[in-house]
């Protein structure tokens, strides 16, 4: 624990910071399918680290607990993401979301 | 015998149930036997009653009803002398109307719902003069109002009936209003409808109560609608659409009477309040006059007949204002039993003459039709006021009672009886004497069926003996009548304080003046239709100013309509066209072009662009969450 705590609270609520901006510009960014699912990966793990951060800082273990939660749903969304992913490449033989525009208004 | 009292009106609505329900699989004899049975049942109890009331007022309660918070009401009777005179007129002409209808209505298609009808009305006519409250009697108003609209419009299939019957029960719901309202005050006022606690509540009030006035204004619109008064009479002679028995029994002898008995039962209300006793005089003797003077020239039988009902109701209300209950309602009575007369005798005429009305198209028919001329004969003698007929003791009584209270009532009474005289020796003279003027190889003119004689006969009898039980002192009487009714009539009179002022010689005298003047008018009917051997000018001939005036109704239909109909109608125009197609229809449509409108917009925000729908979501949460820390 006392590793854990030689390094400042600050720097890692900046890591998780400069993380999830990272993932945000991913999604926003990038076109392919895969490569967003991986930002929103990133920008989940950015908020993991945090609990984490904050779990040890605060001797609560419940922030630990938390993230063994969010990494369960994260991976059954990733399941559900990539079986929608592989069945709209089969029908558009692509992972780019800009073909996905049949629903205009 | 209260006991069963209280079942006087459940025979007929047995009757209506049972000959309603099986309707067309009862055979015809069998739904008129059981009609006139029901009837003849009620009758009798009646009579029974009658005979046992001797001035006692009991009180039959037959189950509970309303029962709200303070407010209660109960199907309560009411056996007085005055309910019981009532019953016995109901139950005793409605018998015999019954009988005169089994012969008149057999070859109609619909006979069997027709005595239906008829014992639903008898049931209803019975409920209203039992109710021992306001409310009930209002069950009973509404009731008889409902089988008069059915059976006016008994034939619907015509058009014009069916206008008659709208008509009446639209001038009947004008009125009803009023009593409604009227009641409504006098459980404001008095905290219930019913009579026991009303009127010996109302005794402690001052008269000319203002409360008391105006209830007793709105309980008189009621009678104005039901009883046929200017302003509201419009709807009575259109109503002999129907057929010529429902015209006897509802539109002479019963139902247009209940004006009359609800003000007659609602006395000591009426003595305390002098200016609605005015009005209900005033309106009584100006009906009457402008009711008789319609008459004088109408060439439809049954058209004179129901003016007549109109100007003799005047003369009840009248009596009623002038303060001589007892003498309305024993003219109530001898109207009963000569107004249905006269009426079956225009019936048995009609019958006789295949469906004929117009008297032009009558005459000579005193050797066809004996039976049906004596009676009508007799009727016409009763009705004209000659002693000593029925008439002549009941209109006289009143115009007695009308020259103490006020002498201009008196001269106009006077001036109707003296109309009424020339318009039904008018009617008799041109129907009966001179030469037959229909198409004699058409219709073969025939005396009706002993069914229907044998009524006119009872009824003959009665209109001529019916008015000995109202011989006023002054020519030997005891008048029973009155004498009979004082226990109900008591406290009214006491209030009014009236001047018993004149002496039988001047009662005699006055008499002595309506009966010559009677007579003279008949004589001017004998020389112009008998001597002259006048006939009534045919449609569309040019009549002298005031003939057409009265032939013409003084065109009162045509002003209700110009000053009420149509600028209702316009009014209607104006909520549909403009309104509600305009502005109503208009904020409606606004709505769903203002949804499509703005759905047109919000359109392009879906453009289907995964990246855009992300940048949007990040925008948002971003917002919520600048917006919540801040």
């Amino acid at each position: 624990m006392t590793d854990l705590k030689a390094i400042p609270l600050d720097w890692y609520i900046l890591l998780s910071s400069i993380l999830f901006c990272i993932g945000i510009m991913g999604v926003l960014f990038r076109r392919n399918a895969i490569i967003i699912f991986m930002s929103i990966e990133l920008m989940l793990n950015a908020v993991n680290l945090l609990l984490v951060a904050f779990s040890a800082y605060h001797n609560d273990a419940a922030g630990q607990v938390f993230v063994f939660f969010t990494m369960a749903v994260a991976a059954a969304e990733i399941a559900v993401g990539l079986a929608i992913l592989i069945v709209v490449y089969r029908n558009t033989k692509s992972t780019d979301i800009d073909v996905l525009n049949r629903l205009k208004g | 015998m209260n006991q069963y009292a209280a079942l006087i009106p459940f025979f007929p609505l047995a009757g209506f149930v049972i000959i309603g329900l099986m309707n067309t699989k009862l055979p015809k004899n069998v739904a008129a036997i059981l009609a006139c049975g029901m009837l003849l049942i009620s009758f009798c109890l009646s009579l029974g009653v009658f005979m046992n009331i001797s001035g006692q007022s009991n009180e039959v309660q037959l189950a509970p009803w309303i029962s709200v918070g303070s407010f209660s009401a109960s199907f309560t009777f009411l056996l007085d002398p005055l309910s019981s005179i009532f019953l016995m007129i109901i139950t005793g002409v409605g018998f015999l109307i019954h009988v005169y209808s089994v012969g008149y209505m057999h070859d109609d298609e619909k006979h069997n719902i027709f005595f239906a009808y008829l014992n639903l009305f008898v049931f209803f006519m019975l409920i209203l003069v039992l109710a021992s409250s306001y409310l009930l009697m209002f069950v009973g108003w509404e009731g008889v109002g409902l089988c008069s609209y059915l059976l006016i419009g008994f034939w619907f299939k015509n058009k014009s009936y069916n206008d008659a019957a709208k008509k009446a029960f639209v001038m009947n719901r004008i009125g009803d209003l009023g009593f409604l309202l009227g009641i409504i005050l006098l459980f404001i006022t008095f905290g219930s409808s019913d009579y026991h606690i009303i009127f010996p509540k109302a005794q402690g009030f001052m008269s000319g109560d203002g409360m008391i006035t105006a209830i007793t204004l709105l309980l008189f619109v009621g009678a104005i609608g039901k009883s046929a008064q200017i302003p509201l009479y419009t709807w009575l002679p259109d109503a002999m659409a129907g057929p010529t028995p429902v015209s006897a029994l509802i539109h002479a002898a019963t139902m247009v009477t209940a004006g009359i008995y609800m003000v007659a039962r609602s006395g000591i209300l009426y003595a305390l309040a002098p200016v609605s006793m005015f009005v209900v005089a005033l309106i009584g003797v100006v009906t009457a006059v402008f009711a008789a003077s319609i008459a004088l020239t109408q060439n439809d039988i049954k058209k004179v007949l129901a003016y007549s009902t109109v100007s003799q109701l005047g003369y009840m209300f009248l009596g009623l204002g002038v303060g001589a209950f007892s003498a309305s309602v024993f003219h109530v009575m001898t109207h009963a039993f000569f107004k249905a007369l006269l009426f079956l005798g225009a019936g048995s005429v009609i019958h006789g003459l295949a469906g004929e009305q117009d008297i032009r198209n009558m005459g000579g028919l005193r050797k066809k039709l004996p039976i049906t001329f004596l009676t009508f004969l007799v009727a016409t003698f009763a009705i004209a006021g000659i002693p000593p007929f029925s008439g002549f003791f009941s209109k006289d009584e009143i115009l007695a009672h009308a020259f103490t209270s006020n002498k201009l009532f008196w001269v106009l009474g006077v001036i109707g009886s003296m109309m009424t005289a020339f318009y039904m020796f008018r009617l008799l003279f041109l129907t009966f004497y001179g030469t037959y003027r229909g198409n004699e190889h058409k219709v073969h003119a025939h005396e009706s069926p002993k069914v229907m004689t044998i009524p006119l006969i009872i009824l003959a009898i009665l209109s001529t003996i019916g008015g000995f039980v109202g011989v006023p002192e002054s020519l030997g009487g005891s008048s029973q009548i009155s004498h009979f009714l004082d226990p109900v009539f008591k406290p009214a009179q006491d209030k009014m304080m009236l001047l018993e002022g004149s002496s039988s010689v001047s009662e005699v005298a006055l008499m002595g003046i309506t009966v010559a003047v009677v007579l003279a008018s008949i004589l001017l009917a004998w020389y112009l239709y008998i001597s002259r051997k006048r006939v009534p000018a045919a449609e569309g001939a040019r009549l002298p100013a005031l003939q057409n005036l009265s032939y013409h109704k003084y065109y009162i239909d045509e002003i209700y309509t110009a000053l009420i109909t149509k600028p209702l109608d316009k009014l209607s125009e104006f909520f549909k066209n403009i309104v509600d197609n305009k502005l109503i229809d208009g904020i409606v449509n606004l709505s769903g072009k203002a949804t499509e409108a703005v759905s047109d917009l919000m359109r392009f925000v879906q453009t289907g662009n995964v990246d855009f729908y992300l940048l949007a979501m990040v925008i948002g949460i971003a917002c919520i969450l600048f917006f919540k820390l801040m």
